[in-house]
Formats: C-alpha cells, structure tokens, sequence
C-alpha cells in the first residue's frame, strides 16, 4: 500500500532523513518509535507531501506521490493525517470539521455528509458532541473529532503523528481505543507513537528510528523483547 | 407670567452675543455646506477603503505566492504607495496617469489614488491577518486534500478576518483623515471647502475650528462603531 524508496530529506543543511527504505501492506499497522529529532515526523509529513523530499520515490497503491505530475491533492484526500494538536478547524462544529471536505471536494451533498459524520461522531465515542465547537472540547475529545475528520473521506490510508503525546494521561486511553477499532477494522495505518504498549498490542511490525535512518525493523515481540541493535536497546532501556 | 426664567434669559443673550461674531455667523450659517463636504469626504473614504480591500486581500495573496513574478510585483506595490506621500501621489495620478487612460474628473482621481494607496496598507494588514492563524490549519486543510484556494476560502480566511478587523477600522479613520490630502486637486471635500470659505471670509479661527469638529465627529463615530464591532465579534 505505501512504498518508500530510498528518500533523502534535508532542511537547508540539516539533512533529517539519510534514506529511508520501507513498505506497509494494506491492513497493517506500522508504529514508528525512536527518539525526538530522529525524522519521524518528516517521514509521516513526506508521504504525503506535506514535505517534499529531495531525493528517491514514494508510491501509495501504485500512484508515485513524488512524481510531480501525480495529483496531490487528489491523492491526498486518499491518505488521512492525525496531527499532535488536533488542527481542528476552531470556526467550525465538530459537525462542520467533518462535513466539510466531503462537502467541498467530493461534491456531496450536505444531509448525506452530516449523516455519515453523526455515524463517525458514535463511532469515536462522541454522538451528543455534533453542535459543539472545538474549544469546547478536552483534548481527548478533540483528537476523537480530528480522527473521525479524516476518517470522513474514506481514506486509504491513516498517518497518525504522535496523536497522543499533547493528551493529559486519563485521555490517552479513550484515543488509543478509538485508533485499536480502526486498527481492527483492517485500516492501514502508520503511526508514531511514544505509546510502547499501543506499538507493542496493536502493531503488526515496529519501525525505530534514528538521526534519520532506520536502524530496525521487526515485529512488536522481536523489536521490544530481542532487540538487536545497541542504540534500540538504549532507546528502549529509558522509554521501557 | 411675569418671571422670565434665568437660563431662556441666559440662553437668548447667548445666541444674541454669538450672532455679533462674524466667524460664528460665516460658520452657523454654512453648516449645509460643511455637511456636503463632509458626506463627499465619507464617499471618498467609504469608497476608497472598500475598493482598496478588494485589491489589497488580492496583492497580500500575490506577495504570498510561490510564483517569484507575482511576489515582486505586490512587493513593489506596496513599497511605492506606503514609501511616497499620499498627496504627491494624487497629483501624480490626477495629473499625470490618469489623463493617459481618461478623463477623470477630481473626485474620480481622488478615489483612484485613495484606492491604490489603501490597498497597499489593506495588504499588509491581511497578510499579518493570515500569518496570525496556526500554520498547522493549513496543513491540516492540505492533508484533507484541499488545494491552496480552498483552504485559503474555507479554512485560513474566515478565522484572519477577526484579527485582521480592528487594523482595518484603524484603516478606515486614517484614511478619512487622509482624504483631505486631495482637496489639492481641488476635490469639493471637507478640506477643500474649508479652504475657499476661509480665502472669502478670513475666518482661520472659526473655519478651520469648524472643519476641525467635523472632522473629529466623523472618526468618533467611525472608532465607536469599530469598538462595538469589535466587542461583538469577541462575544461569538
Ligand atoms: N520545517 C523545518 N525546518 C527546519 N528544520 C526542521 C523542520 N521540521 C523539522 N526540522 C528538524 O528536523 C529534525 C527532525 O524533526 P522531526 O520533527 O521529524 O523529528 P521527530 O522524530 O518527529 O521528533 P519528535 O519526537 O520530537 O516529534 C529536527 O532536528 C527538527 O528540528
Ligand atoms: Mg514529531
């Protein structure tokens, strides 16, 4: 589903991916770890071109995101993107935030989008919230509303980037639920993620990164239990 | 019936000892035409500034743009209108420009030059308006799959307008005193008005006292609206 060859990625001097190699199946779950600065942020952020790489390819089912001539933003409204902050939009309901790309880019009509994100709304967990305006939401709730947003253009695929690093520690859990439903209903996702517990349950294979490479790769079990290189082992010796 | 009550009294000398000053008599009896110039100065604001906020949301969208040419453009643009006088640009465009392309008669002129220079500072006030919203909604826009003019219209532009609102009235009062600048291509505004009463009467005083007052009402009034507009907004 996500093919990533060989992508370099520097701001100015500051190179912050050293080629990165690696590909997700459609329905698998990759947690990405590794310490703050190693590029895994900038990684999510290229796959869907929120950053443009300098060097090597990016194909999501088949399409080369990379290649100039591909439609972006067509592509994009395939690829769903969780932020750290939510980003929901704060001039608009939670109804609104949802309706609105479906609305705009696929032409669809207001009702059948209003239903489809009062569906969405239950599905994470919120069906009374649908009137309510983002500031007046906790941080958990506004994460829930951020997902089912993207969620509402039946994505592909799902990139989460850290979703649940702003949340206090009560609201974690009720976010990473929502994420474990998704995950179960066979959605591809790329998560990064300092939930070691998420990566471990959920994930079907563990990415840890390092000053922009990728120093291992594995399942959950091999990466958590058996790790095999130094600086995993270190890294997992403070996180763990 | 026979007590004169002390202030009708009071009141009649008064009015009888203003009457004997001719600078109150040229003021009092011109006060229509002290309000048709003042409306010819709200036309020339109201006109100027709204123009000028089409044209300046456009050239702060130029001067964001990734295109080079486009950018260089609105640069200049705003560099020249807010690095040259207003008033030597009214009579650049008045008598220099405009006669190329027209004939524009003083007031046409007059809004001409107070658009384009408003625009310039429209520009910069929009511009400070959309950098004021959290880069993070633009990319959220982008990543639901808007292009840059969706997210522009749907997303960053409703939530600059609020910021961009209390400059914009600062805008507005400024430019209302600016319009006076084109009473020098003899535009029948405020300024211009004031200037051929006071060279027929010599009342400097009075006259420009009263222009003076006129003007001071209209920013008020202009300010007090901005402020209830303002609280209205931070109440939504
Ligand atoms: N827009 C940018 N301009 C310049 N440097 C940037 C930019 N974005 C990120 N960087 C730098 O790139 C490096 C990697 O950043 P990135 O956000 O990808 O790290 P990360 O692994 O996500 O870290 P964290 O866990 O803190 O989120 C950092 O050194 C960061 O300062
Ligand atoms: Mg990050």
């Amino acid at each position: 589903m996500i093919e990533v060859k060989g992508i370099h990625k520097s701001f100015g001097r500051l190179e912050v991916l050293k080629g990165i190699d690696f590909h997700v199946s459609a329905r698998e779950v990759v947690c990405v770890i590794g310490p703050s600065g190693s590029g895994k942020s900038t990684l999510l952020r290229c796959i869907n071109q929120l950053e443009t790489v300098q060097s090597g390819h990016i194909f999501i089912d088949g399409v080369e995101v990379t290649d100039p001539k591909t439609d972006i933003n067509a592509l994009r409204q395939q690829v769903g993107m969780v932020f750290q902050l939510f980003n929901l939009f704060p001039h608009k309901t939670t109804l609104e935030n949802i309706t609105m790309a479906p609305v705009i880019l696929k032409g669809m009509p207001k009702a059948e989008a209003e239903e489809i994100a009062i569906g969405l709304l239950r599905k994470v967990g919120l069906p009374d919230k649908d009137h309510v305006y983002p500031a007046q939401l906790s941080g958990g709730q506004k994460q829930r509303v951020a997902i089912a947003r993207a969620l509402a253009m039946h994505p592909k695929v799902m990139l989460f980037d850290e979703p649940t690093s702003s949340l206090d520690p009560e609201m974690v859990g009720e976010v990473l639920s929502v994420m474990k439903d998704l995950a179960h209903e066979g959605m591809t996702m790329v998560v990064v993620t300092h939930e070691m517990g998420f990566a471990r349950e959920v994930g079907h294979r563990v990415i840890f990164m390092d000053e922009g490479i990728i120093m291992e790769e594995g399942t959950p079990a091999a990466i958590f239990d058996n790790p095999q290189n130094p600086r995993t082992q270190s890294f997992l010796s403070k996180v763990l | 019936m026979s007590i004169t009550p002390y202030p009708m009294t009071f009141g009649a000398t008064l009015w009888e000892k203003l009457n004997s000053i001719n600078g109150f008599n040229v003021v009092f009896s011109n006060w229509d035409y002290f309000l048709e110039g003042s409306l010819v100065t709200l036309q020339l604001t109201v006109i100027s500034v709204s123009a000028g906020m089409v044209l300046g949301l456009i050239i702060a969208l130029m001067k964001m743009s990734r295109w080079r040419l486009l950018s260089s453009v609105a640069v200049i643009y705003i560099d020249f209108f807010r690095g040259t006088p207003l008033l030597v640009q009214v009579m650049l465009f008045h008598f220099g420009i405009l006669p190329i392309f027209m004939d524009s008669g003083p007031f046409l002129s007059g809004v001409i030059a107070c658009s384009l220079n408003s625009a310039a500072y429209v520009a910069e006030i929009v511009r400070a308006g959309i950098q004021a919203v959290d880069r993070g909604q633009m990319e959220a826009a982008r990543s639901l799959g808007m292009n840059g003019s969706q997210a522009m219209r749907y997303v960053i532009l409703p939530q600059a307008y609020k910021v961009v609102i209390p400059p914009m009235i600062n805008e507005f009062v400024m430019l209302l005193k600016d319009t006076s600048l084109v009473s020098v291509i003899a535009v029948m505004e405020l300024t211009h008005r004031g200037k051929l009463l006071y060279s027929t009467t010599y009342e400097a005083a009075w006259v420009w006292g009263a222009v003076c007052v006129v003007y001071y009402i209209m920013t008020k009034t202009v300010a007090m609206m901005g402020d209830w507009i303002e609280r209205r907004l931070a109440t939504e």
